[in-house]
């Protein structure tokens, strides 16, 4: 399956990528390469097939709904790039 | 002794023919006088690692015995070591000093190991070369113009040119085997589900799984003995019982049945691979071994729905990177989406966004039956030829990879470097348990084996491993690009 420049743009803004316009052609070059690999499981029919999501069809394993973490906000936020009383900065969203 | 196996070191460390700060500085040493040029570790931590060992020997004056007291490893970079910086090969972690430990390393500190230092790995563990890390090539011991294999590249060249005594790794679709098998050392994956994956930095959920890089068999097992086991932190971690690894090493492999899959020696496989694993299974036979030709039909699948599977789940790990709580953030942002955009465009390296990008639309609107639903019905299909094989018999082998390791920028196209996982692949969809071990060395390069197992039969993949070790010495052959005596002891 080819895509087209359009749709790579569309693709990287949707994973908060992004492409410059001198990268455009090779990123959709490599990327239909990809595809053009992955349609090769489009020839096997696998309509009675159950999709397998764990390799070893477990289910998830739940837990009592109880407090096990303690507080650790000050020691995690002090890897942040910009925090400021308990919260983390980004630009400014709302005027 | 830093060329000795795990096995012999804490045999001397228990003798008391040497101390662990005495080993622990002879690695420290070696790494010196060889990281310059092999490019193995991103960080050593030389202070605290002497710190641990003086600890260990402490601990062993006091009646201390575990097997890996005093014994000094690397971690592969993906692992969370708190207070380390913890980068998995990434701009985007460059910066990255993790808050708490791994399961992983939080076990194998409570066995009392000595932490060397952190290994260099592909991006985010995206590669089968090492060459995608943003912290550069790591180099080959065997031939310094050709790749480790990757992702655990760092773990496995530190292995070989002796510069730990054990490594751990990680393995998505190959990344522990293939850079055993090119650095001719052992590499074991265990089952999903059978290592706790917390503190793991994900890469693909449903397929990541950590294992020992190693010497040997007997060193896989002994460390497998420590990090195996139920995690409540990894809802994927299985609750079943841990077994000693090490206890059926040594049983006879008479009347074991070998299942050799046809599509594992098919085209695009070396003469020489080849005939180093055909030559390894008439040792096998030798030893009381039945050799049964198996077919894997679906195998040819196996690269392609990887591809969506892989990158899917990447998508959605990899979106936690958003400049806002930890890592790399842009300069001088202009808006929300802009700082978003810049900081993962900037953040992270080419195959990784590539992978991204794929995973990003095999998920979107219109598209997720035809491709992530459609992967996951053909990884069912896998895992019923692994199946339908095991009726017949005990473990699988073939080649680890179709060749010996490749030059630095030989393969620039990233499908012909998928194709480089062809054999391992279908392992981690199917969640099996595998090693690669050495079987011979062609044109200065080793060669790898690789042994499959059914679910959960780890020990019984380490007996065929270990029983082929005490047969041959190939795994016990040294690296010829570097210089044995560098570096300490």
């Amino acid at each position: 399956m080819a895509l087209d420049k359009s749709e790579v743009e569309k693709i990287a803004h949707l994973a908060r990528l992004h492409i410059s316009d001198s990268e455009a052609e090779e990123v959709t070059t490599r990327i239909t390469d990809i595809l053009t690999l992955i349609d090769q499981m489009q020839s096997v029919d696998t309509d009675s097939v159950e999709p397998l999501a764990h390799p070893l069809d477990v289910v998830q394993r739940l837990r009592a709904d109880e407090i096990t973490e303690q507080n650790q906000r000050d020691e995690l936020q002090k890897l942040a790039p910009a925090s400021e009383s308990g919260l983390y900065l980004v630009p400014k969203v709302l005027e | 002794m830093i060329n000795s196996t795990v096995a012999e070191i804490s045999a001397a460390l228990a003798a008391g023919d040497i101390s662990s700060i005495e080993i622990t500085q002879a690695y420290l040493d070696r790494i010196a006088a060889l990281n310059g040029e092999l490019n193995a570790y991103i960080t050593v931590c030389a202070e605290s690692a002497l710190q641990q060992a003086s600890s260990a020997d402490e601990a062993r004056a006091n009646g201390n015995t575990n097997p890996l007291l005093g014994i000094p490893l690397a971690h592969k970079d993906i692992f969370c070591t708190r207070d380390i910086l913890t980068t998995c090969g990434s701009r985007m972690l460059h910066n990255f000093v993790s808050p708490y430990n791994a399961t992983v390393v939080e076990r194998l500190n409570d066995a009392g190991v000595v932490l060397l230092g952190k290994t260099n790995m592909d991006e985010f563990a995206m590669g089968s070369s090492n060459e995608t890390s943003f912290f550069g090539d790591v180099k080959n011991p065997w031939n310094l113009e050709c790749v480790p294999g990757g992702s655990s590249g760092g773990s496995a060249a530190a292995v070989a040119a002796d510069m730990c005594a054990m490594a751990t790794g990680t393995d998505t679709g190959g990344s522990i085997r293939q850079p055993a098998a090119f650095c001719g050392i052992t590499g074991f994956k265990p089952s999903y589900g059978r290592v706790s994956r917390w503190g793991m930095i994900a890469f693909a959920s449903s397929l990541d799984q950590a294992g020992p890089i190693t010497k040997n068999a007997e060193d896989a097992a002994l460390m497998l003995n420590a990090i195996a086991g139920l995690d409540t932190k990894d809802s994927t971690s299985i609750d079943r019982p841990v077994e000693d690894y090490t206890a059926s090493l040594n049983d006879s492999i008479k009347g074991l049945r070998i299942g050799v899959p046809r599509e594992h020696f098919a085209e695009g496989l070396s003469a020489e691979v080849e005939k180093a694993v055909r030559d390894a299974l008439a040792e096998y036979e030798k030893l009381g071994a039945t050799i049964v030709d198996i077919d894997l039909p679906n195998s040819h699948l196996s690269v392609s729905s990887y591809y969506v599977v892989a990158p899917a789940e990447a998508s959605a790990n990899l979106s936690r990177f958003d400049g806002v709580r930890y890592g790399y953030r842009c300069k001088d942002p202009i808006d929300l989406e802009d700082m978003y955009k810049r900081t993962r465009s900037e953040g992270f390296g080419e195959e990784v966004k590539r992978r991204i990008m794929i995973g990003t639309y095999a998920l979107s609107a219109g598209f997720y039956d035809a491709y992530y639903r459609k992967a996951q019905k053909i990884r069912r299909l896998i895992k019923d030829d692994f199946n339908k094989a095991f009726k017949d018999v005990d473990v699988i082998i073939g080649p680890t990879s179709p060749h010996t390791a490749f030059k630095l920028g030989s393969k620039s196209d990233p499908v012909s470097m998928y194709l480089e996982d062809i054999y391992t692949i279908a392992v981690n969809l199917a969640g099996l348990p595998a090693a690669s071990i050495p079987v011979g060395v062609w044109d200065g390069l080793p060669m790898g084996m690789h042994i499959i197992g059914a679910d959960f039969q780890e020990a019984r993949v380490l007996n065929v491993a270990h029983q082929f070790q005490q047969h041959t010495d190939w795994h016990k052959k040294k690296p010829t690009a570097i210089a044995s005596s560098k570096g300490g002891l």
